[in-house]
């Protein structure tokens, strides 16, 4: 389903603050993978996801999504395949518009819009439907702001709006990351049901290790720009964060600084 | 008592311009300068396609084309060359001025010879005065509808939500160039058109007519969400098109007061600092009566 090939990027180069932030990463994801991503700060975790979504252009490499090259795509050309959560929960919805406007035009993604009127009554009861399994009390308030829920709210609500029309490729930029640990835990559990329950393509950055392990069926360890953990099926699923550790010592000949990793 | 009709005729004559403030100032979060040029481009070209004998109302239809190209220029600079959205409007503005000269072909142009939206469908028993008000009502409610519709829309939507947020816009799969662009477009039409109409309204048209135009629709803009609400967009339309009226209505009383007119432009600035630092005022007091 996504195909990366060795792609490459450098921000700032030539300058004093240049930083090689991938050094050439290729993964395969078969259709119906959930691949956790794990990784200290400065990695690449994020910078893979944005170059995957198009936030910049790679400098060298190629993306595949589905048998479409979308590595010269501007970001807005990807949504067509593309569901994206952010870290900041701030980031996926319009909070000064209401929280049926906010689905209608994540109903429409990747679609031109037209003149036909944008939050149509015909709607409503499909936006009902589909936001009574989050178990928030939201189809009742669909014409409140998005800016009045709380992070967990809109987090949940943005995963709604990712997964609405199908994507080929769901990216969750540690979605969980800015919640208390208790909304994080109830967010992740709703991504689990989605992601399982409609087996969708998935790339899921995380700073937890558990949840990495936990997730999915394969991860990937990121470490300097590089992959240098890659485990799946039943190897991933008897994996302990020891064995993780362990791995991370003999792949990169070094002891991992992992408080960075371990504690947040 | 006599001044009331002229006011009231005169803030739905400039409320277009609020409506245009209100697109780019609130909508797309964009202060955008260029409707200083594009108030007095609208009057510009009004007045020299009417002196050339054109039909009033077609007249006011060019004005707004005229304010749309200045608009799509702001937005290409802005978006395609990454100019800050400010200074594209202050170099879109600096070069009306010379369009606008151009346009003229001297800096000022007078209507008093030739027909305009008010004198050319006089009704019987109704003064040129009222005729202003009945014509700017009907153009206002007319221009208010089309907004309101045009912005619940799809396309409306995206703009709409481009400037609350374009990283969710973007990953809906929306150019936020496109729609930055057309949010420039639609507000300087309307500011042409307002500067069309109050040249018509006035009998001339003057190069320097757009000076502080900015700070006229920003204040009829805050005073009328001050004053009544901003609940949701339709709410926020009407309020934007009151606070145009409430603000002449500001400016005729200080003037009666004994204002001298030389200061309305220092006094406007004082009202908008004061309208635009409101919130911190509140935040402070409300703070200390927390601490008390």
């Amino acid at each position: 389903m996504l195909n990366i090939e060795n792609i490459k990027k450098t921000f700032n180069p030539g300058t004093i603050t240049e930083k090689v932030a991938l050094r050439g990463v290729s993964l395969h994801l078969k259709p119906g993978d959930f691949v956790t991503v794990i990784g200290g700060n400065g990695a690449g975790k994020s910078t893979l996801m944005n170059a995957i979504a198009g936030t910049f252009k790679v400098d060298a490499g190629k993306i595949v999504i589905d048998g479409k090259d979308i590595t010269k795509l501007p970001e807005h050309k990807r949504a067509k395949y593309i569901g994206r959560v952010f870290q900041d929960p701030m980031m996926g919805t319009a909070a000064n518009m209401q929280i049926e406007e906010n689905l209608a035009i994540a109903s429409r993604r990747g679609q031109f819009p037209t003149l036909r009127w944008s939050a149509p009554e015909a709607q409503r009861a499909y936006f009902r439907e589909q936001l009574k399994p989050l178990n928030l009390g939201l189809e009742d308030r669909l014409e409140s702001k998005v800016g009045l829920l709380s992070g967990g709210q809109r987090q949940a609500l943005t995963l709604l709006m990712a997964t609405m029309v199908e994507p080929k490729l769901l990216l969750l930029d540690e979605h969980t990351a800015a919640l208390d640990p208790k909304t994080a835990a109830q967010v992740l559990e709703l991504t689990n049901s989605i992601v399982n329950s409609r087996k969708l393509t998935t790339l899921m950055i995380t700073h937890n290790m558990r949840d990495a392990l936990s997730c999915g069926n394969r991860l990937i360890m990121l470490h300097e720009g590089r992959i240098l953990i890659d485990v799946s099926g039943e190897e991933k699923k008897s994996l302990t964060i020891k064995d993780l550790l362990a791995m991370f010592e003999k792949a990169a000949g070094s002891e991992l600084n992992s408080d960075a990793l371990l504690l947040s | 008592m006599d001044l009331i009709i002229p006011t009231i005729s005169q803030g739905l004559l400039w409320s277009l311009l609020a409506i245009g403030v209100y697109i780019t100032f609130r909508v797309l979060d964009i202060a955008d300068l260029t409707v200083e040029g594009s108030f007095p481009l609208g009057a510009a070209v009004a007045a020299a396609c009417m002196l050339g004998g054109m039909n009033p109302v077609l007249a006011i239809f060019v004005a707004a084309f005229a304010g749309m190209l200045a608009g799509v220029v702001t937005g290409f600079l802005c978006t395609k060359l990454k100019i800050p959205a400010l200074l594209a409007g202050i170099l879109t503005m600096i070069a009306l001025y010379s369009v606008n000269l151009h346009v003229m072909g001297k800096a000022n142009l007078s209507l008093l010879q030739v027909d305009t939206v008010f004198t050319l469908y006089s009704i019987p028993d109704v003064t040129l005065g009222n005729m202003v008000l009945v014509i700017g009502a009907a153009v206002v409610v007319f221009t208010g509808v089309l907004c309101y519709w045009f912005f619940g829309t799809e396309i409306g939507a995206s703009i709409r939500a481009t400037g609350c947020n374009p990283h969710m816009i973007r990953a809906n799969g929306i150019n936020t160039d496109i729609t930055v662009i057309l949010g420039l477009l639609i507000s300087n039409a309307l500011v042409a058109v307002s500067g069309a109409l109050v040249a018509q309204a006035n009998g001339f048209a003057d190069v320097g007519m757009g000076v502080g135009t900015i700070v006229i629709g920003l204040a009829s803009v805050i005073i009328g969400e001050v004053l009544f609400g901003t609940r949701s967009f339709k709410n926020c339309l009407i309020s934007v098109i009151l606070g145009s009226i409430v603000y002449r209505a500001v400016i005729a009383v200080v003037l009666q007061m004994g204002m001298p007119p030389n200061d309305l432009k220092l006094f406007t600035a004082i009202l908008v600092a004061a309208a635009l630092s409101m919130p911190l005022c509140q935040a402070k007091l409300k703070k200390r009566k927390v601490a008390e």
